[in-house]
């Protein structure tokens, strides 16, 4: 599905990835964890094709393609999706609107057939039901005026309408009560498939007691440090990460 | 980001193409004598002839006192290079649409309108006027059987003189400013509509103005008027084409609103707006300006402003009667290097009165964009409420947004509240869309859009579609 070697990138002026390897295999979920500043969202930008970020060395394989010759819609349309951390407000722009949009562009990328706003709208009423979320937000501006679980629920309602193969969840939990967090995780647990991967990006082990993972990766230093089962965010959150960071900056 | 904004704000003019037809025009330049000629070539009585002369007088006086206060750079214009008279030959009285000259339903074909009424599609009667003279207006026998007049402003002198004079400069005398001075000695036609008593006009009523021959102004001049209880949609569409030089537009529009009627007014302006160097374009300076004359009326400007090389005009509501209500909802999009200076002016003076100004500038380009307002709450109006919102997005960074809002007022009961915010196109909602699948150049439509919803959604269905052609973008986004 997804094959990283020696990823190297720049973001601000600064060298933030600085060798990354990553595989990741068919239907696995893998979690990078690490430290604030360690390079988390970086790697989640440069997979989905942010500007801001420059790529200086290595390469990204994505079902055989070169990732980081696509732009960013050609990687959306193929299968490439961002639960963004800080989702973005579209004022004026309704979110049935734009939710469509997005899905007709993707079909259309597939050589499918455009969903007119009907079946839209019975499309988007069943996968609403994963995240529990209110019709009334489907006509309200995207994302405007959304509380933060709010927000976080509707970046996994667009990835139940886009049915991505990459699923990338750019610290979901982020500002999350434990409640918001069960709806949000129990959406993703609903959404694995042989066929879908998702890399989970998170702090804190919490959002893995709901997500578990199969593989575990700790990043620091821009690179992986160490790889694991799910055992290792156990300990992770019981040592905090010096004890692994300390080795790798040294 | 700049790209695709590039390819979105040089999209090229359509509707720059010439009709070649025969016409008549009047040499250039201006003085009583032309004046005089174009009373004379439409036939006018006496009293039309001496209130013209009457505005050139004027005119001449104000000759120094051309409006130097908006934020619009152009040079000087030489009013006597300019022809004052053109008309499609031949021209004789139209009895039907069989009658119009082929090139000209062609014009109007190219540019989407249909004179045609056994093609009609909308529920849309048209006025289309050609240069300085009406060409056809359509529906009139269904208008007729409610009583409503809609016809060319030439016309209505002839058939319904009495009913012109009552109101003509009624809202916007001859002396208003110098460029309705002008308009009101060299006006050539334009639209006349009446509503009677109670009447709620079945079908949108459009006028299409187009200007074609080369060196001449427009100077068109339309008067509506709602009688007690009446409502009417109007719709105003404008384009011209594609020419090296500019062209002067100066056209007065005046409402009338009698107790309890409803008018809307609905402009999208779409005039040739010069090359991406600023070379040619229209000047485009109109003074509108509506009469909420009794009790409960309504008055509602609804523009989009895509075209001309400047803009200068201010749609205005004159809130007399108790409890009437004026609406502004504007659009002005600049690009390349576009001028607009436009906004609204708000004069309370009866009780209870109320307004609303939503303005949305978009400045691309070198475009520079400015909103220029006046709420005016006079000592009588108690209860009077205002609430003005001035919202501009910037594409790129070399155009400019500007917003001076003046209050003034005159009652301690008044309440009036004012918003106003500046914005750029974020890289990072593009991204945002784009890592949905959305296209660059989609997603900036979709983000204009969103921008402007709440003053598209005024537009009658017909106009949106469009206005939002216009803006390069996409209506379902707007309506939804």
């Amino acid at each position: 599905m997804l094959e990283i070697n020696g990823l190297r990138a720049r973001a601000g002026g600064t060298d933030i990835l600085q060798g990354l390897d990553l595989t990741m295999g068919p239907g696995e979920v893998h979690a990078v964890m690490g430290p604030n500043g360690s390079g988390k969202s970086t790697l989640a930008n440069v997979l989905s094709g942010r500007p801001s970020v420059e790529v200086t060395g290595g390469s990204v394989l994505y079902k055989g393609k070169n990732l980081l010759d696509l732009s960013p819609e050609e990687r959306a349309c193929e299968g490439v999706f961002l639960a963004f951390q800080y989702p973005v407000e579209i004022p004026g722009v309704s979110n049935m609107y734009f939710m469509k949009s997005a899905l007709n562009a993707v079909r259309k990328h597939r050589g499918e057939s455009q969903l007119d706003a009907m079946d839209f709208l019975q499309l988007v009423r069943e996968k609403m039901k994963l995240v529990e979320m209110d019709e009334a937000l489907m006509n309200r501006s995207v994302n405007e005026g959304f509380s933060g679980g709010e927000k976080k629920r509707n970046e996994i309602l667009q990835m139940a309408v886009l049915e991505p193969s990459l699923a990338i969840l750019d610290e979901t939990d982020s500002g999350l009560d434990i409640d918001a967090l069960r709806i949000a995780a129990e959406g993703v647990n609903a959404l694995r498939r042989p066929d879908r991967s998702v890399l989970v990006i998170t702090h804190y082990q919490r959002l893995l007691d709901y997500i578990v993972p199969d593989y575990v990766h700790v990043l620091a230093g821009g690179r992986i440090v160490r790889s694991g089962g799910k055992d290792l965010a156990l300990e992770l959150e019981e040592k905090g990460y010096g004890w692994i960071t300390d080795g790798a900056s040294a | 980001m700049s790209e695709a904004l590039e390819r979105i704000t040089k999209q090229e003019y359509q509707y720059g193409f010439v009709t070649d037809i025969e016409q008549d025009t009047l040499p250039p330049g201006l003085d009583e004598g032309v004046v005089r000629f174009i009373s004379a070539k439409k036939e006018e009585p006496e009293w039309l002839l001496a209130w013209r002369l009457k505005a050139y007088e004027r005119w001449v006086a104000m000759k120094d006192d051309s409006p130097t206060w908006a934020m619009v750079d152009y040079p000087e214009i030489d009013y006597q290079a300019i022809s004052y008279y053109s008309a499609p030959k031949p021209k004789k009285q139209l009895e039907s649409l069989d009658e119009v000259d082929p090139d000209l339903l062609d014009t109007y074909k190219k540019l989407g309108i249909s004179l045609d009424e056994q093609k009609r599609l909308q529920n849309v009667a048209v006025d289309a006027v050609f240069d300085s003279v009406s060409v056809a207006t359509t529906f009139k026998k269904e208008l007729n059987k409610h009583g409503i007049i809609f016809c060319s402003f030439s016309e209505a002198v002839r058939e319904h003189g009495d009913l012109v004079q009552k109101w003509l400069g009624s809202v916007v005398p001859q002396g208003d400013n110098y460029f309705a001075a002008l308009n009101s000695a060299v006006f050539s036609d334009g639209s006349f509509v009446y509503i009677p008593k109670g009447v709620r006009c079945p079908m949108e009523l459009s006028t299409y103005f187009r200007i074609n021959a080369e060196n001449t102004g427009q100077f068109e001049r339309t008067l509506i008027v709602a009688d007690e209880g009446s409502y009417v949609s109007y719709l105003e569409g404008c384009t011209a084409p594609q020419r090296d030089e500019n062209q002067l537009h100066a056209a007065v529009v005046e409402l009338v609103a009698l107790g309890d009627a409803e008018i809307k007014y609905s402009t999208v302006q779409n005039w040739y707006p010069g090359d991406a160097d600023g070379k040619g374009g229209i000047f485009n300076f109109v003074t509108k300006r509506g009469a909420c004359r009794g009790a409960r009326s309504k008055i509602s400007w609804t523009q989009v402003e895509t075209g001309s090389a400047v803009t200068w005009k201010y749609p205005s509501c004159i809130l007399q009667g108790d409890d009437s209500v004026g609406e502004f909802y504007s659009v002005a999009l600049t690009n390349n290097c576009q001028q607009a200076d436009t906004g609204t002016k708000m004069i309370h003076i009866g009780k209870n009165t109320k307004s609303t100004i939503i303005s949305k500038g978009i400045s691309a380009g070198r475009g520079q964009n400015t909103y220029r307002g006046l709420v005016k709450i006079s000592p009588k109006a108690t209860g009077a409420r205002n609430y003005s919102q001035c919202d501009s997005l910037l594409l790129g960074d070399q155009c400019g947004a500007h917003t001076f809002p003046y209050l003034e007022v005159k009652n301690d009961d008044a309440t009036v509240e004012h918003e106003a915010t500046t914005s750029k196109i974020g890289e990072d909602q593009l991204f945002y869309c784009q890592q949905r699948g959305i296209s660059e150049e989609d997603a900036i439509s979709m983000i204009v859009n969103g921008f402007c919803k709440e003053v598209l959604r005024e537009l009658p269905m017909e106009f949106a579609v469009e206005a939002q052609n216009l803006l390069g973008v996409s209506l379902e986004g707007a309506v939804g």
